[in-house]
């Protein structure tokens, strides 16, 4: 094996410390990813090695607090990838319509956006009255936020948008009440959702569920760490329930490609045979 | 010395530069190439199958943890950033806008440059912003060769302009120069 440059070598044992202290496990996300994010972090916080970080790291909570913050991806928008949401409501709204009561996982739901996407969706085609959304994600501070359905009022825009190409049937502005700064989420949307901390690394089977979205997540994983976590979510799912991945992510190298049937290749929406 | 790969940075103009550039390397070409182009977050990639057509080397959109491998000239995903792996895979990241920009080059040109070293070569070709220019010093500190095409023969100067006023360019050619040299590069390999 060739040698490692130092600042890998420090890398992997700023990751060791992160899991040890504080249980996070970044071991398995992809390097190229990680080290953006932590050499950010190096440039922003002054310093010049990663084995410097490692010090205010074990000993200095709130620099662990925001660099535990970097490591965690929180770009999210309302209906994002309107496309996707077109797809949910055509494709998969039929086989959701067949059950009783519907259980849906949103591994990795970040601030909400697209989970009060789904439940406006869902309110929509009369379905969330009979629908339990479990919303989970490992940052805490993420889903606090995610809690409160309080979003900036210069984002209207974007997600009305967003709403209108995805196939809304309603006015975006129906389910938010505004002042001149934040716009909040309606209280009744908010009824059947339940917010959860959960990390895909280290816990395990969270539900059994009728559908599972887990959109922009797995690609900052390695091979063998996606393919744990999609052996997770085929033990979650009941036979013919649903997968919803991200635009770009697909079940190319995973182990368990064969045990899917696509029912839309371009938006990465796969169902469990039977 | 062989190249292991060729980074390309562009935003405006940058559909018709590349098709200048492209369409001339041959089908043997020995260099896999990757490129940025800023577009809008919902483009379809339609513009992807059309490059392919007017190319002899594959056109394709990167896909996720894939092998860059030569013959294939790879396209960053509309709205993700774009970068290279240590075992020269792809990864996608949907983290925020660099330079206003997702994909970003400077976020490609810096993963590629750790990678690659100095069998790399990074070009920046017009473009209204500054994005490309710290991913370019970047390549040229690790070794690599960097060019950019001449400010004054692009569509938009300010992205070579930035790139040329932030370190020291190997090259500096309008794009039938570049293209010139993207070919005599390639057959040294």
């Amino acid at each position: 094996m060739a040698a490692k440059d130092s600042t890998e070598i420090e890398i992997d044992l700023l990751l060791e410390a992160i899991y040890q202290k504080y249980g996070y496990d970044f071991r398995q996300y992809s390097d190229a990813h990680i080290k953006r994010r932590i050499m950010n972090r190096m440039v922003l916080a002054g310093y010049n090695t990663v084995s410097e970080m490692q010090f205010q790291l074990l000993h200095n909570k709130s620099f662990a607090n925001e660099l535990l913050n970097d490591l965690s991806i929180t770009v999210t928008e309302m209906f994002r990838d309107p496309g996707f949401y077109r797809s949910v409501r055509e494709k998969i709204v039929p086989i959701l319509k067949t059950y009783p009561f519907i259980k849906i996982w949103h591994a990795g739901c970040s601030t909400g956006e697209e989970v009060y996407s789904m439940a406006i969706l869902l309110t929509e085609e009369g379905l969330m009255e009979r629908t339990t959304i479990y919303a989970t994600d490992f940052n805490q501070r993420a889903l606090d936020e995610a809690k409160q359905g309080i979003f900036s009022n210069n984002l209207i825009k974007e997600y009305t948008s967003n709403y209108q190409v995805s196939g809304g049937r309603s006015s975006f502005s129906d389910y938010y009440t505004a002042d001149e700064n934040m716009a909040i989420i309606g209280q009744n949307l908010k009824k059947n959702i339940v917010w959860a901390n959960h990390n895909l690394v280290t816990d395990s089977v969270f539900a059994e569920v009728h559908m599972i979205l887990c959109r922009n997540v797995l690609i900052y994983f390695k091979r063998e760490l996606q393919n744990k976590v999609h052996q997770m979510f085929y033990e979650s799912l009941i036979n013919g329930g649903v997968l919803c991945l991200g635009s770009k992510e697909g079940m190319y190298f995973s182990e368990l490609k064969d045990v899917y049937q696509e029912l839309d290749r371009k938006q990465k929406i796969f169902k469990k045979k039977y | 010395m062989g190249y292991g790969a060729i980074v390309i940075g562009v935003s405006s103009g940058g559909l018709k530069a590349l098709g200048e550039i492209l369409p001339s390397l041959p089908q043997n070409y020995p260099i896999p190439i990757v490129i940025v182009q800023h577009l809008s977050p919902r483009s379809d990639g339609y513009w992807i199958e059309s490059m392919d057509k007017i190319c002899k080397l594959f056109v394709k959109e990167a896909d996720e943890k894939e092998k860059i491998e030569r013959g294939n000239i790879y396209m960053a995903p509309a709205n993700y950033h774009l970068l290279v792996e240590q075992d020269r895979t792809f990864s996608l990241s949907t983290d925020a806008k660099v330079n206003f920009a997702r994909p970003s080059i400077d976020v490609l040109f810096e993963s590629a440059a750790e990678v690659y070293g100095k069998e790399l070569i990074g070009l920046i070709l017009t473009g209204s912003n500054s994005d490309g220019a710290l991913g370019l010093k970047k390549i040229k500190e690790e070794g690599g060769l960097t060019i950019v095409q001449d400010p004054e023969t692009a569509e938009s100067s300010s992205m070579p302009a930035h790139a040329i006023s932030t370190s020291s360019v190997d090259h500096i050619l309008p794009l039938e120069g570049i293209q010139k040299l993207l070919i005599r590069l390639g057959e040294r390999d």
